[in-house]
This record gives structure tokens, sequence and C-alpha cells, in this order.
């Protein structure tokens, strides 16, 4: 089987500090992985380099494509970038005001994708669109709604329908749940879950809520100081920490 | 001052000489937005700096100019303007479209199609069609560069949504051969038809700086979807002083207790029907 994405020798700097350093792994198709670590340890950094958001210094990004098979992205031009990044690919962030237009109705967020590969049937778009908000539990009478008259969590549902609409096959996720409160976190993560087996999707979560990745990951990397400390199956990581950092992130959490 | 002060058509020959390259380059990439030097011009910004600085560039001695402003020529706009030629290039004008070789236009394009030999100048305030939807104009001229142009649609989705049609009717979005997404100035969409013509269209906008073209006969196809495709709508009467039914009218309140009519709004076209039926 044939990866769904290799990362090898990631490396970026700011100037003199380290954003991420040196760092590898292999993700394949249907396979959820988790990143950890505090504020700071580079996460976000490593999520927006493989997202093509930020140009890393070093390293190779190679994801298997549909039409040519396996691809250095970082050595794609913008046009095909950008392509893979609206069509494949989808970027869930952290506060859903960076990944909505907020001064667009909710299904003119979810139908953008469509519009932006070609789409030009409104009747089609405007199902396809209804379709997506009743799969993430928004009621149809909203779709002409802007996303500033929605909730938190609403928003964020939202977000996530805007990006799985052209059905992409890896999704990048840097803090899904943050900024909502525990009972939103949990519907949430329930519908993230269900749809990420659902529709056979690969996702990278970029969290420091263990509980998080306990929920969605299958697979769970450590990171500290812009360096992968520990990597291993979810529960295995969790339960049997070794690095030392690591024993203490997983004693740190408030047990309830 | 006397007209004689000044180099012919105001600007100075260097100035000319830019401003025709921009346009060159303007007609040799048809839609794309070229960047020129824009010069303070003894006009305010939205007076239509660009639009005149473009037809400076373009006149000769032996041109006849006609200028017009939301198609009338004996608007403020427009009578200030053709002064201001008359004045600095001492160029014949004439407020027939057939008779004009360069027209300067705010809003409109004038009834009567154009020929090779004319030349249309617009006024432009706003030339990114994208402005009011990314507001970074970095990330604007990147959409251009890409084709990227998804955007644009959803700004008529949204028409659709709300009003249940597309309800932009002035600055229509189009795609100049294929390739471009064109602001073509804030005319009525009753015009976009006419934007595929035998004469040479230059779009000059003073404020932002830019200059852009669409030369004779090419494709200008105005953005709609498959189910609801493009309508340039007009006011559903004859005017009122012609009896014009093609022509794009205006809407003109005659007193106080809720009178009105409409008239052409091409003061030309429709002088020239009356001339006909008298």
């Amino acid at each position: 089987m044939t990866p769904l994405l290799e990362v090898r020798g990631l490396t970026k700097a700011y100037g003199g500090r380290i954003g991420c350093a040196e760092v590898s792994f292999t993700l394949w198709p249907g396979e959820v992985l988790g990143i950890v670590g505090e504020s700071g340890s580079g996460k976000s950094t490593l999520l927006n380099c493989l997202a093509g958001h930020l140009a890393p210094d070093a390293g190779q990004v190679i994801f298997d494509t549909r039409g040519e098979g396996p691809r250095d992205v970082l050595a794609m031009t913008e046009p095909e970038r950008r392509m893979l990044g609206r069509t494949d690919w989808a970027f869930v962030h952290q506060n859903p005001r960076d990944g909505l237009r907020m001064r667009i109705s909710a299904g003119g967020n979810v139908g953008e994708r469509l519009m932006a590969v070609g789409a030009r049937h409104y009747g089609e778009i405007r199902a396809q669109a209804a379709d997506w908000l009743a799969r993430v539990e928004i009621a149809e009478g909203r779709i002409d709604d802007r996303p500033s008259a929605f909730s938190g969590g609403m928003q964020q549902r939202l977000q996530i329908a805007r990006n799985l609409v052209t059905g992409p096959r890896l999704v990048f996720m840097d803090e899904p749940t943050g900024g909502l409160d525990v009972s939103v976190q949990a519907r949430l993560l329930d519908l993230i879950r269900g749809l990420v087996r659902r529709m056979g999707l690969s996702a990278i979560v970029v969290t420091h809520d263990l509980a998080v990745v306990r929920l969605l990951a299958d697979r769970l990397m450590v990171m500290k100081d812009g360096r992968v400390i520990e990597t291993g199956l979810t529960d295995q990581v969790l339960d049997d920490p070794q690095a030392p950092y690591t024993q203490l992130l997983v004693s740190s959490v408030l047990q309830a | 001052m006397s007209g004689t002060d000044y180099n012919f058509a105001y600007l100075d020959e260097q100035t000319k000489r830019m401003i025709r390259r921009a346009i060159l380059k303007g007609v040799a990439v048809p839609g794309y937005q070229v960047p020129f030097a824009s010069r303070e011009m003894p006009m305010p910004y939205g007076w239509g700096t660009g639009g005149v600085q473009v037809t400076a560039a373009c006149l000769v001695p032996e041109d006849r100019l006609k200028v017009i402003d939301q198609g009338a020529d004996d608007t403020t706009n427009a009578v200030s303007i053709r002064k201001f030629f008359q004045k600095t290039a001492g160029v014949a004008v004439t407020e027939r479209t057939a008779e004009a070789t360069v027209i300067q236009t705010r809003h409109r394009i004038p009834e009567l199609p154009l020929t090779e030999d004319q030349i249309l100048v617009y006024q432009v305030p706003i030339p990114e069609p994208l402005r009011f939807l990314e507001p970074s104009e970095v990330e604007t001229r990147k959409m251009h560069a890409l084709e990227d142009y998804g955007l644009m649609h959803v700004k008529l989705y949204e028409d659709i949504a709300r009003h249940g049609e597309i309800a932009t009717a002035y600055a229509y979005p189009v795609k100049v051969e294929g390739r471009y997404v064109m602001d073509p100035s804030p005319i009525p969409k009753f015009d976009n038809p006419k934007l595929e013509s035998a004469a040479l269209q230059l779009f000059g906008a003073g404020r932002e700086q830019r200059i852009y073209a669409v030369p004779p006969y090419t494709r200008v196809v105005s953005l709609d979807f498959e189910d609801h495709p493009f309508d340039p709508s007009k006011a559903a009467h004859p005017c009122a002083l012609c009896g014009a039914e093609d022509s794009y009218l205006d809407e003109v309140i005659v007193d106080d207790a809720g009178g009105r009519m409409f008239v052409c709004s091409d003061t030309d076209y429709c002088a020239g029907r009356r001339e006909a039926a008298a």
C-alpha cells in the first residue's frame, strides 16, 4: 500500500529559533494522526508547513495524488498546490473566523469550494450545501444566514462542512475543539469521528487536549522544542509514556 | 492663461509615452490591469482622471472628441472634460456618436454600434472586480495570476440566495477572452453585450493607477450560472420622447405627486431618432 502522506526531514526555522526540526513520519490512508505538545512546541508550524501555508527550509512532503501518484508537494507549482488545497486537502482552523467568510451566507461558504473547482449550476450547488449542512447538524432553514449569527460550535461545524464538501482525502485540523465548552466539544468530536470513519478520511489533528487525541487519533506524535520526542499508538503513548516530557504531559491532566 | 501655454492635450510627451506603453500592454493582454504612473490632473479623483489621461494619450490633432456622462453629452462632467480638451488640445468636438473618433464615457456605452475607427475610453472608479470580495490587493493579484475566480461566483450565489436572481445591475463582472475577469466600470449590465465591439475600448482608473483594454472583436462573457443565465435587463417602458424600445432608460421624476417618465439615457441616440421622425 502507498502511504497517503510521507514527510521526510521537515525543518523550519524562524531566524535563529527553531520552529520544527527534522520531522519525519508516514500517514496511511484512513489513519488519524494526533500531534500533541505544549504551546510553542512547533505543532502549528509543522501543520502549516505540511498544508503549504508556510514554506519549510528543508525536507519533503510527499502526497499520493489522485492523478499522478506520489509527488513532492513542496516542489509543486502554486496553482497545483492551490488546486490540491481545495480538492483533496482540507484545513480546519482553530478559530472558525479564520476558515469562514463571515460576510457570506452559510450556503455560500459551503459552496465556495465547489465553485472554485468549476461548479456553475446554482441549484446543484445549493442542494449540496443543504445536504452538507444537514450532515453537520445545522438546520436547513439557516442556509442563508451568515456565520456571524451562528454560535461558536455551529461555526466550527460549518467550517467542517465547508471543508469536506469536495470530498477531500486528507484533513488538517488545528485545535478543532479549542474555545468550545465541554458539551459542545463532545458533540463536535462525535461528529468529526463519525465523518472521518464514514468517509474514510485521513487526518492530522494538532491539539494540546489529550482527550481529543484519545478519542480521534489512531497514532500519536509528541513534540517538544520543535522535535518529535515520542511516537506510537495513541493508547500506548498515553497509558505507558516513555519520554519524561510525555510522562509529565499525561500526569498533568486533571482527573475529573 | 491661454490654451497655448499647455502641451498638446495637457500632458507632457514623456507622460503620454508612458501611458501609451501601458495601453499597448493592456491591448496585448486583454482584461489585464496594467499599473501606470497616474498623474495629478486638474480635477478631483473620481471625476475621470484616469479616463482623461488615457484620452490625452490617444488624441491626435485630427480627432473629433465626444464626451458622455451617464449617456448624456450635457452634464457637468461631460461638459467640463469636453471643454478641457477643447482648450488644451484644440481638437474638434461633437455630440454625435457616429462622427466621433474618440469617445470618453462615464458609466454608459453609446446605443449606436461603434466602428473600427473609433476608440471608447471609460472612466473607471474601481478597476479590481474582486475588491469587495477579497480585501488584500496582494491576494487579488495572485488570484488573477492563477485564474482563481471561484470567489466571483460566490458573490453571484449570494445575490441569488438573497434576492432570487443575480441582483448585480451595474459593474457586472465579465470574463475577457476566456482568461481575465474584468470590471467593466459601472456600466449597467444592459450594456454588457455591447462590450463585444468593433471599436477599441480602453479603461483608465486614475486614483487606482490602472489601465486595461478590450481590443476590437474580443470575446467578452458575462459571468452567470447555468440555471440563472445572464439577463441584460432594462426598465420595461418605451422612451417617452423618442419611443425607442431597445435603449437603456433613465427614470425621471417630473413632479412631487409621483409623476415620472422614462427617457433614453443616451441623449444623442434619442435626439437622432426624434430628428429622423420629424
